[in-house]
């Protein structure tokens, strides 16, 4: 049986043609807008599965960094003999700030085979995993700002008023780990290996990045090793409302955000352009 | 005169596949160096061209890995032709392998909520969705369990309401029939009915004949990604049923069209 003649078109413009040509950046975030509550629901998901069976709950994210705090406070302040002020707050927020990185651009990296399951049976922006990961991250990064309260009421640190430069600090955070994500999750959808090494790198990056130590304490000639790392001006950014008091310079602040700003856009654009593909490597 | 939703204009799908299979980065590195990349072609489709106006009820058979489930993805969009061009007017929806994107832990509630999201709705549209979807599943009583509690054919159910509560105008069903008992068949049969009349589109892939001569006018076969018959469900299943058993004469006169 031949295909029924002259078949009128519903509407000018399909919903759906492979063969039009179009901006795929473009496409992939009018899509992600379109699907953001999908995002939300990923984020809502993931945090109501992971408390749901455990004891702790929602505390346990409170309790993860003060435990830790404590552990690497005897460590380098009392083992290693560092001379900084108040070291709990001045790691408090290196941790929060690091956690927050680490934990987006793990899951970012980690989410490619579970979202292929699903994705490859419906469509769906790919974006939305990295959204939701970065969504994730950014709820437990609130989260955390508790026990940072609780230490600094009980060591009597004061809160500046610098404080309010925190959400801008995040937001240029989050606009990294998010391309630093898209770039990962493009990686890993192609190699099953991806994961693996960045557990590796981020181990590294971790001690590379002044969470731990002051960055006045590498010796001159390893300083350039400061100045290529992008976490280190991101970080600055960060802890400096909170631990020093000062808002940070511009130079600091116009430097983080062109990093996150290339990072972010270079990834979003060849995760778009990628993202076709991603159901041929199952 | 009817509208068109589904158009295929010479559809090929190629993939690509490495000869070693090479998973890693570290392997795929040392032999792009090495200059030792080889790929294997596999077409999973090959020139299909196909034109599917809006309520009709096509029934796909063939053979496992003769093409069926991709022909669906092309028209969910999950991934784009090689070669040829697809065009689809309007919203698909996918009910394939059960219960996909069901998160055990989460109530039959929470997961409505989810494949809602996972279809593009948004949370209001779906909480006010979400009493027919249960009524129509019967899941009244457990719809605040968690879906691993649930048996198979419960998730079955839930999983068909949704998809066809959503109203889309092309509704993708993938052997997603087989489960379940009779009732749930027949309430399937009747919504799928209701989808024919109101001008929806519906593809149903499946190895039963049966379901698809039922439920499907027109049915196409595919064999190694070819459109090898497409027309009234009835002499395209006997012919394909035939070719089966091992009857000589039906597949060349089947791959003669």
């Amino acid at each position: 049986m031949s295909a029924p003649e002259a078949l009128v078109r519903p509407g000018p413009v399909p919903l759906y043609d492979s063969a039009a040509s179009r901006s795929r950046a473009l496409e992939e975030a009018r899509a992600l807008w379109a699907y953001r509550g999908l995002v939300h629901e990923l984020v809502v998901r993931d945090i109501k599965v992971r408390y749901k069976r455990s004891v702790l709950g929602i505390a346990w994210t409170m309790l993860a960094p003060l435990l830790n705090m404590i552990a690497l406070t005897l460590v380098f302040s009392t083992i290693l003999k560092q001379q900084i002020t108040n070291y709990p707050v001045f790691f408090m927020t290196g941790a929060i700030f690091w956690a927050f990185f680490s934990q987006t651009t793990s899951t970012a990296a980690s989410q490619t085979q579970d979202s292929n399951e699903i994705a490859k049976r419906i469509y769906i922006p790919r974006a939305v995993f990295v959204a939701s990961a970065v969504g994730v991250g950014l709820v437990n990064l609130v989260l955390s700002i508790v026990p940072l309260l609780i230490i600094l009421i009980v060591t009597r640190f004061p809160i500046y008023s610098t404080w309010a430069f925190l959400p801008v600090a995040v937001v240029i955070e989050a606009l990294f780990a998010a391309g630093v994500g898209l770039w990962l999750f493009t990686f890993a959808s192609r190699f099953s290996d991806v994961r693996e090494m960045y557990v590796v790198i981020v181990q590294t990056w971790f001690f590379l990045t002044p969470i731990v130590y002051h960055p006045a304490i590498v010796p001159p000639k390893f300083r350039f090793a400061l100045w290529l790392n992008p976490l280190y001006y991101l970080v600055q950014t960060f802890r400096k409302p909170v631990y020093d008091g000062v808002f940070p310079s511009a130079a600091l602040v116009g430097v983080s955000v062109a990093i996150s700003l290339v990072v972010f856009v270079t990834g979003w654009i060849y995760f778009a352009n990628r993202a076709e593909r991603f159901a041929f490597h199952g | 005169m009817t509208a068109a939703a589904i158009l295929f204009d010479k559809v090929s799908v190629r993939y690509r596949i490495p000869r070693e299979r090479i998973g890693s980065l570290k392997e795929y590195a040392i032999r792009r160096l090495k200059r030792r990349l080889h790929f294997d072609e596999f077409e999973a489709l090959r020139d299909v061209s196909l034109e599917v106006p809006g309520g009709e009820t096509v029934g796909v058979i063939g053979r496992n890995g003769a093409g069926k489930s991709t022909l669906l993805r092309l028209i969910a969009r999950v991934m784009p032709p090689t070669a040829g061009r697809v065009v689809v007017w309007g919203r698909t929806a996918p009910l394939l392998e059960l219960g996909l994107g069901f998160h055990g832990e989460l109530t039959g509630r929470e997961n409505i909520m989810l494949q809602g999201a996972l279809l593009g709705f948004s949370r209001a549209e779906m909480r006010r969705r979400t009493p027919r979807i249960v009524e129509w599943a019967e899941l009244e009583e457990f719809i605040d369990a968690p879906v691993r509690t649930y048996s198979t054919g419960m998730a079955a159910r839930l999983a068909f309401s949704v998809a066809t509560d959503v109203e889309p105008d092309i509704l993708l069903v993938d052997e997603a029939l087989a489960v379940g008992d009779e009732r749930f068949q027949l309430k399937c049969h009747r919504r799928m009915e209701e989808f024919r009349q109101a001008g929806k589109t519906v593809f149903l892939v499946s190895h039963a004949l049966a379901a698809v001569r039922e439920n499907c006018r027109r049915t196409i076969w595919i064999h190694e990604g070819r459109l090898v018959r497409d027309g009234d469900s009835n002499s395209v299943t006997d012919l394909y049923h035939r070719w089966s058993i091992g009857d000589p004469i039906a597949l060349p006169q089947a791959l003669r069209t």
